[in-house]
Formats: structure tokens, sequence, C-alpha cells
């Protein structure tokens, strides 16, 4: 149990005095009576109304709500309403307070109770509603917005129709045998998948690097891996750094719970959205003005939602950064296994092997939910070289601990070294035939896109298409997009990108068919916008164009 | 204690005590791990009593599992499923996966209650379901009242990460433990003088160490209690299907269908760690009254997400009525027949147990072989009991109980050859004792006074409060 809250000062003022009210107030109201008239006691007279001023500033302070936890969605206000979504990276200044409703709950239960504002959710939210399928709703709408690979499932099901035996319960042939997953197991993972995961994260790396069981604690995706770090790294109001543009997602795993703020650093397109040591030193200073402590830099790498990777000089660059300034690098390196390009995939792993450098400040994070395909397993991965960072991360594991026949299940696939390096390279050259056939669909829309060589996605420049080259715009076209090409896409906005017109799109959801219709949309939108749609009607364009229905 | 260097760089919940793992709570537990116990390789082992498992059932799982290789996505019939399985992220759940447990919670209340599937929300464990819920209704420094004697675990669960305090409730046997509103009345009264924000009360619901179940009127001077001083009500009903014996098991989901109250106050914190003997499958749950609830716990759910292959298991198997009714069944049948040979055991050597009809332990009595009615001879006598006895039982204070004396100890994660052992060891225990104690009483008639202050901490609840009573009775 705990102490009670020791006396502050704030709460001795509160401390309510029910008996001799009337006496005190007297004290109180004949010198200010004197003053005011110009006699009695100056020093009561002047004293007293300080004080009570004083101690209602203190009890202001002490009933304003507190602190907002941090709303994991954009700042806005209102509902969907696109003519309100504000400038997602400027600051926010959200409201805080409780429920107004009879019954209080938390800061953060109220401030999530409105619908979600940030057009990531709005766009997941739009799609499950109505869904495109070939067959039965071919006017849906086409999800590029949720980067999930579904390319090569069926190689998993192959391997899985001829390793039954193995995979739950009993091990070669083995009898079923449910007391060996149902018990309480170790909250970080069992060894064994340790053991099996390191063996993995080594071979999606091109075996340049290899990892220590020891020095890993599962977790039940990395979604709790990266919200289990950051409580392990910083205290509430403190900050990490982090490049943009960054996935949505970091906003609800680094601050909602945690209390900890996410500093934007600037990238540009000129650099290829890399990070530049000259932008993280500004913010890091600017951070510190405003009295923030900065714990630690928050990268992905290979990058979401760019989909590059940071050369090996950029991570020496950040390495010196941290030790110079004593802070964290976390390094999420979840999209490793998903390369397409030519490039070599450096992971800070493989750096800090080489190097004679204090190893206590960085960490990994790593998942099964992009380059296995498997999201629904809650499979995830902090992999750190502090032991005092694992000894607190393994306790907290009891709140995000991965299921034991998924564990089971996963031990003998992922232990397969053959069929993972199959399945590498299968995933590999699958990914990169519809990313060419993406991006050259958009090449001949006019579209570039920024040079990636990772992940499930591609970096679009639609900003020939926006009207305004502002947050405004892009949001506009995104809207379009939506509800007139019936795509949803995620725009950069959402990413806290500076620069206005860049959307992320999925396309490993896609099959090939799916990405022709994708590009023909788009085209449909593009020439809908570029013709004064405000004058037209949408139907009346679309019979236009295509004449008849 | 000065900070490492390497420490320095962590956060403050990182490198605080509220885990709770450095409690004596735990050094059973180490024991055990370094000499665990085995029937045939390590017969002079320690016998692992300390922890909550319910391992009777396997039986019945595994026969199903076996009967039905569709439910399972590994097995050829079930395979095709994989893909929209594994690819399956939503913190909605799979629709199946809550209606099935919405059944069975059900059917855990004797069909008396129903439960509505769209508010069953995922979390890892009951672990993460308390601390979920705390997040939703309490801020940082706000308080919640427990009952004591509680599961030691719930400050970890329900105030690590969350900031939250949690203020005992003590309880004794002078009236078998119950709570009285008079209690809470007093709890909540100091609470406003201290000036804490008392959020709510949170309960386990058959209780967590005593394996009692709540009365009906109990219940409801409870929830007019949190009602009348509008703070929320937790019940950690775990343990709700692991009730063998009557009385029968009360929800306060049914309560609140008898009795004027705002729903929005009242939420369930539940799992099938134990009463389907599955802790490793980690499947949490809460379901909660208050949409606001719901709606922020569901998207909290991402960090605990059920695996979904799990999720699609139990899908199928708590569909399935047959099984489930025959399961509820059997269980309660083997805890019932393991409970009754526990106590009965101890009772042989004269040991009694508070009188419970649910969970997986009994409340032991070890009142009278204490030296002294305090917290040290407490913890004497519970390193005895490890080191010589060599069973890991769990000590009353490590459940903040107030007075001294009490154990749980675990009877459901074992076969009936292990029981055998440990009440043989028990029986050799107490005899040797009541040996010792005839030849004490004639040679040493004096009272020992190093214990005073611990008398003063017994004698005062409220200075107890604050602090573990486990952390005086090292310093």
């Amino acid at each position: 149990m705990t102490r009670p809250r020791p006396r502050t000062p704030e709460s001795e003022s509160e401390t309510r005095n029910p008996t001799g009210g009337g006496a005190t107030a007297m004290r109180l109201i004949v010198p200010l009576q004197g003053v005011v008239q110009g006699r009695g006691g100056l020093i009561l007279g002047s004293l007293i109304p300080c004080a009570l001023f004083y101690f209602f500033q203190l009890y202001l302070k002490r009933h304003r709500s507190p602190k907002p936890g941090s709303n994991p969605t954009s700042p806005s206000q209102s509902s969907s309403n696109l003519s309100d979504l504000q400038r997602s990276s400027s600051r926010s200044n959200l409201s805080s307070r409780g429920s107004i409703g009879p019954v209080q709950v938390s800061s953060r239960a109220s401030s999530i109770a409105k619908p979600n504002d940030s057009p990531y959710y709005i766009g997941l939210d739009r799609v499950s509603g109505d869904p495109y399928d070939r067959l039965d709703n071919p006017n849906g709408i086409i999800q590029l917005g949720l980067s999930e690979n579904r390319l090569c499932f069926d190689l998993i099901e192959k391997w899985l129709s001829e390793n039954t035996k193995d995979s739950v319960m009993g091990r070669d042939g083995a009898d079923l045998s449910i007391g060996g997953i149902a018990p309480y197991q170790p909250s970080d993972g069992l060894m064994e998948f340790k053991v099996a995961m390191a063996g993995f994260m080594s071979q999606v790396m091109g075996r340049a690097v290899s990892f220590d069981p020891s020095q890993m604690v599962l977790t039940a995706g990395a979604t709790p891996a990266l919200e289990i770090l950051c409580f392990c790294l910083a205290d509430p109001g403190n900050a990490f750094l982090v490049p943009t543009p960054y996935y949505p997602g970091f906003d609800r795993d680094m601050r909602w719970r945690t209390g900890v703020e996410l500093i934007p650093v600037h990238c540009r397109s000129t650099d290829n959205f890399i990070i530049s040591i000259t932008a993280l030193d500004q913010a890091f200073n600017q951070t510190r003005k405003r009295g923030i402590k900065v714990r630690g830099i928050l990268i992905s790498n290979p990058s979401n939602p760019v989909g590059n990777l940071l050369p090996r000089e950029t991570l020496y660059n950040l390495l010196d950064f941290a030790r110079e300034k004593n802070i964290h690098i976390v390094s999420d390196e979840i999209f490793a296994g998903s390369m397409y390009g030519s490039e070599e995939f450096v992971s800070m792993a493989e750096i800090l092997d080489m190097e004679d450098i204090d190893k206590n400040r960085i960490h990994i994070v790593y998942g099964l939910s992009k380059d296995l395909a498997l999201p629904g397993f809650r499979v995830g991965v902090i992999y750190s070289f502090n032991e005092s960072v694992l000894v607190a991360a393994k306790k907290l594991t009891r709140f995000s601990s991965i299921s034991a026949p998924t564990q089971r299940l996963l031990i003998s696939m992922v232990s397969d070294t053959r069929f993972i390096q199959e399945y590498i390279e299968t995933n590999k050259k699958r990914i990169r035939e519809m990313h060419d056939l993406f991006v050259e669909g958009l090449k001949q829309l006019g579209i570039k896109c920024a040079q990636s060589c990772a992940g499930l996605y591609c970096w679009a420049d639609m900003s020939g298409l926006i009207s305004f080259y502002s947050e405004k715009g892009e949001l506009e076209l995104w809207d379009k997009l939506l509800n007139i090409a019936k795509i949803n896409v995620t725009p950069g906005s959402a990413c806290h990108c500076i620069e206005p017109g860049w959307f992320r799109c999925c396309f490993t959801t896609l099959s090939q068919e799916d990405v022709v219709i994708v590009i023909e949309r788009i085209r449909f939108c593009k020439l809908f916008t570029a013709s004064s749609p405000r004058n037209k009607n949408y139907n009346d364009f679309k019979r236009e164009l295509y004449g008849g229905n | 204690m000065a900070l490492n260097k390497n420490q320095q760089l962590l956060s403050k919940i990182a490198t605080n005590d509220r885990h709770g793992e450095n409690s004596p709570y735990f050094d059973g537990w180490k024991a055990y791990d370094k000499n665990p116990y085995h029937p045939i390789d390590n017969r002079e082992g320690v016998i692992q009593m300390g922890l909550a498992e319910n391992q009777l059932c396997f039986d019945l799982i595994q026969k199903w599992i076996r009967g039905n290789p569709k439910a399972s996505i590994c097995t050829a019939e079930g395979v095709h499923e994989f893909k929209n399985i594994a690819i399956f992220q939503d913190y909605h759940g799979f629709k199946e996966f809550r209606q099935a447990v919405a059944n069975f919670m059900g059917k855990a209340r004797g069909g008396r209650v129903t439960f509505d599937p769209d508010r069953i929300v995922m979390s890892g464990g009951a672990t993460g379901a308390n601390e979920t819920v705390m997040f939703c209704l309490a801020n940082p420094g706000d308080a919640f009242l427990v009952p004591s004697p509680c599961y030691p675990a719930f400050d970890r669960d329900c105030g690590w990460r969350t900031g939250v305090q949690l203020i005992p409730v003590n309880c004794d046997s002078s009236n078998n433990f119950l709570i009285t509103k008079a209690a809470l009345e007093a709890a909540y009264e100091r609470a406003q003088q201290d000036n804490i924000n008392v959020k709510g009360l949170i309960l386990a619901n058959p209780s967590n160490p005593l394996g009692t179940v709540l009365d009906r009127d109990t219940l409801r001077s409870l929830v007019s209690f949190i009602n009348e001083k509008k703070i929320h009500l937790v019940s950690d009903e775990i343990y709700a299907a692991s009730v063998f014996s009557t009385p029968s098991f009360v929800s306060v989901s049914e309560i609140i269908e008898e009795m004027e109250c705002d729903r929005d106050l009242i939420h369930i914190v539940y799992s099938l760690s134990k009463d389907m003997g599955l802790p490793g499958f980690r499947i949490g749950i809460v379901y909660s009254y208050n949409d606001a609830v719901v709606n922020c716990g569901r998207k909290m759910s991402s960090f605990g997400l059920v695996s979904s292959q799990t999720q699609h298991l139990l899908a199928s198997m708590l569909s399935d009525d047959e099984f489930v009714d025959n399961f509820l069944k059997e269980n309660s049948e083997r805890l019932a027949k393991r409970h009754s040979l526990f106590t009965k055991g101890l009772e042989k050597v004269g040991i009694t147990c508070l009188k419970s009809n649910a969970g997986l332990f009994v409340w032991m009595d070890l009142r009278r072989l204490l030296k002294e009615q305090t917290l040290e001879s407490e913890m004497t006598l519970w390193r005895v009991i490890i080191n010589e006895v060599k069973l890991n039982v769990s000590p009353g204070s490590s459940f903040h109980c107030s007075e001294p004396g009490w154990f749980r100890v675990c009877f459901a994660n074992m076969d009936d050859v292990t029981v055998e052992v440990a009440l043989e060891r028990i029986r050799v225990f107490v005899e040797k004792q009541q040996v010792k104690s005839k030849r004490k009483f004639q040679s040493n008639l004096k009272l020992s006074f190093t214990s005073r202050r611990y008398d003063e901490s017994v004698m005062s609840p409220h200075m107890m409060s604050p602090r573990s009573p486990l952390v005086r009775a090292r310093t």
C-alpha cells in the first residue's frame, strides 16, 4: 500500500475549518474595512488580502483539472468535419476537463470519449463501414491505409498443413498435452520462443548481426513493446524527439497513458526525409528551453511512412548525439524483413556490434505483425542492451504477455530456417512486384513517390493535385480521395509531415487487378478535381467521362 | 539507495518498488524455484501451495480440443481459417469470441443474468483488466478503497503505472472478515480528511484470499454505499465459476437488476485464468456498464489484445453449451472434493480454516501456533514453514491482513498424492510444535516486549494503511 500523499501547501489551504468560521471572517473583514477606509492595521490590512489572494490562486490551481494524459489523436475537438481538422504538427492545446456528466471518469477516458478526429482513424472507420470486395461490393472503399501484408499467406498455410503435428502441443509428434500451455508461463515469454525469435530476427536482417535471447523481452505486439519501453525510460512530462513524418500510432503508444510528449523533428523531401542532426539539435535545444526534459529519440528504421532506410552514417551520428546528450535511442525495426529494394538494411544492433560504444541507451523494438504478417497473434519484442531496462520491462510484461498456445505454434514455425528463408525471399519478390506496379501506375498520373526500398507502402507526392498548398488543401484532397475515388489513404498531416500533399498508400493488401482499379480511381478523381468540381455534379461528371453508367 | 549510473537513465516507474516483487511474499516462490517438489525426482522439495492455479480440469479441455480440430488453426480441418485469423487485429475482438465469453459468464452465474457481448473488452489477463479499469476511472493520485485481506498484486495492477493509491479497509476474524458499511464509511471519511480523492471501491468476489462469497445483503449495502458517494465499484469476479458449495455466488450484475443504481459506476473484471485453468492463454475481460469506460478500455486493449488464435479457439469452446455445462459442473465437484480432502486433513491435526466455498485455496488459521500475536511472529512461523516443512504458503501479511496468524494455502494446482504429502508434512510439523510449546511453557513464562512496535501497528489500522506491514517486519 502507499503512503497517503504528504500534505502540500495547496492541500493545507484547502483544509476547511468548519467551526469558528464566523469569528475568523470577522477578523479578516475588519482590517480590510480598515484599509479601505484608510484606518486600521496596515499590515493586517494588506497582508490578509494578499494571503487571501494567494490562497485563492492555490485553490484555483488545485481544482483545475490535471494535465492532459495526452490525446492520442489530432488536436481537433469537434467531430469529423473536415474544416475543423487543425494542423496536427502544431502544439496541441487540449482541454482535459473531466466528463461533464454526473459521473467522473479519468481525464484519459474523457479525452477520447469524443469520436476519433485523426484522418488516420476516420479513414479506417469508413472502410469498415463500406469495405471493397471485388465481387460483393465493387464500389466499396479500397483500403490503402492499413499496412498489412496479405501477399504470402499461402506459404504459411502450406507450412501449417505440413507441420500441424508439431504446432501447438507437444513436439516431434508427441501426444497433445494441454499441461504444457495452459498454466502460468514466464510473463516475458518462453525461453524457447526467445531463442526462436532471436534466430528469426537475425535471419530477416540478412544474418549481419546475431541477437542474444537473454536480452529479449517478449510482449503482446509491438504496440505494448513501445509503451513499456516508454514507461521505463521516461517520466510523465518528459519528451522523446521523433523525426517526421512518423507512424500515427506512435502518438497513442508513446504518449497516451505514459504522459510523455513527442516532439517532432521535421524532415524534408529534399533530404528524402532523412533526419538531419542540425534539426535534431535545434529541436533538442528548443525543448529544453521550454523546460521539458528530453529522454530519447524514437526512430523507425525502415521508416514508416516513407519506406526508406537510415544510412549507416546517420545511425552513427544519432549514436553520437545520444551519447553527447545522455539520452536513449529507441529504434523501431518492425519492417526490417519487408525489404524489396537492393539496399542492405543496417540494424542498430549491427552498429553496436562493431563499435565499442556505450550500449545502455539503445533499445530495439520488433514484432511479427509485418514481416510474418501475423498481427492477430500479438507478438512483439523489446531488445535492449540495458540490464536495468530488461529487468523493469520484464515485470511490465505481466500486463501484456503473449498467449502460450501462440508461442508454441510460432516456435515451430519461426525455427524452421529453411521455410523462413523461402518465405523472406518470396515475400521480398512479391512486395517488389506490387510496389513496382503501383508506383508505375502513379507515375503515369504524374504522381511521384519518395525513394523507398522497404515497408508495405509508398510515400506519394500528390501536392500537384491539391488546390491550396497547405494542410487544409491536403485534407481536402484526402476527403475527395475517400469520398469520390473511394480509396482510403493516409494523409501526411496524420503523420505530422511538414510538407503538405504527401500520402501513404499501402499496396500489400491488393491484388494486381485491384491496383489497376485504384490507379483508375485516382485518375478519375484527378480529372474531377481539375475540372472545378464545385460547379459540377459528381455523377454527371462520371457519366461524361465514361459514358452511360 | 544511491542509483547507479545505469539506473539514473531510467524512469521512476522502472526504478520504484510498486511492482511488489521485492516483498517477502515472493521469497517463498524463490524457495520453490530453487528446490521444486517432484513426486519422483525430488521428494524433499518445496511444494508450491502459494500459486492459485486450477489444474483439476485439464483433461476435460484437452478432450474437447482433440475432439474439435476445427477450432484450432493448426489442424488440417481448421487451417483454412488461418488467413482470416492471423490478419485480425481489430480491438473489438471477434464477435463470436465476445458472444462465447458473454455466454460463459452468464452460465457461471446460473443463467440469472445475461451479458452484452458489445460490452466485452479484452485485456492482458485480469492483471491487465484491473489496470485498464483504473486508467479509465482514476487520475494519478486518486485512490480506491479495497477491503483487506486482499490479493497482493492489486497494488501493482491498480497502482504501479496508473499512479492510483489503494486504501485498505481492514476486516478481521471477529465477524468472519465481513466488510461492514461502518468500516467503509470510516475509511472513506479518513481519506476525505487527508484530502485524498477516493474514486471508488475495488474488491474480489469470490474473495481472494478468503475463498468466501459476498452475501446479498452485503452486496446491496456496498452498491448503495458507492451510489451514495458517487464512486465506482470494480468487482473482480475472476473466481465466479470456482464456487463449489453453498451459499451460491451472487454477482454485482444481479444486484443492479434488483435495486436502484447508477450503472455508470459498475464495472466487472473477469478472466479465464482461474475458472478454466488457462492462465497461460492470457484472456482478460473488462465488462463495464459505463459506455465511456467501454469505449476507452477498448482502445486501451491494443496494449493487451488476446491473440486471435486464442480468441478463435475459445469462441468455439465456450459456445459449445454441452461442454460448458458439463465443465462447470465437473469443475465445481472436483474443487469441492479437493477442498474437503484438504480441510478434513487439516482438521485432523487441529488446524481450522475460515469456512469457505469458493476459490482455489483456503484461509488457514495458525494463530495458536504463533509465539505472540504479532507480525514478526507470523513471519518467523512462515519462514519455518518454507524452510523446514517445505511448503510454500502465503502469509496473511502479504494480503495486508491486519490480524497475524492467517495463511493462504492453495490446493488446486497439484494431484491427490501431493496433497497427501503436504498434509503429512503439516501433521508432522504441528505435532512437533505441540511438543515444543509444552517444553517452552514450562521454561519461560516471561512475555517478550520486543514486538511492541508491531503491536501498535496492529491496534491502529489507519497507521498501517500507508505502508505494507512487510516493510516494517523487515526493518
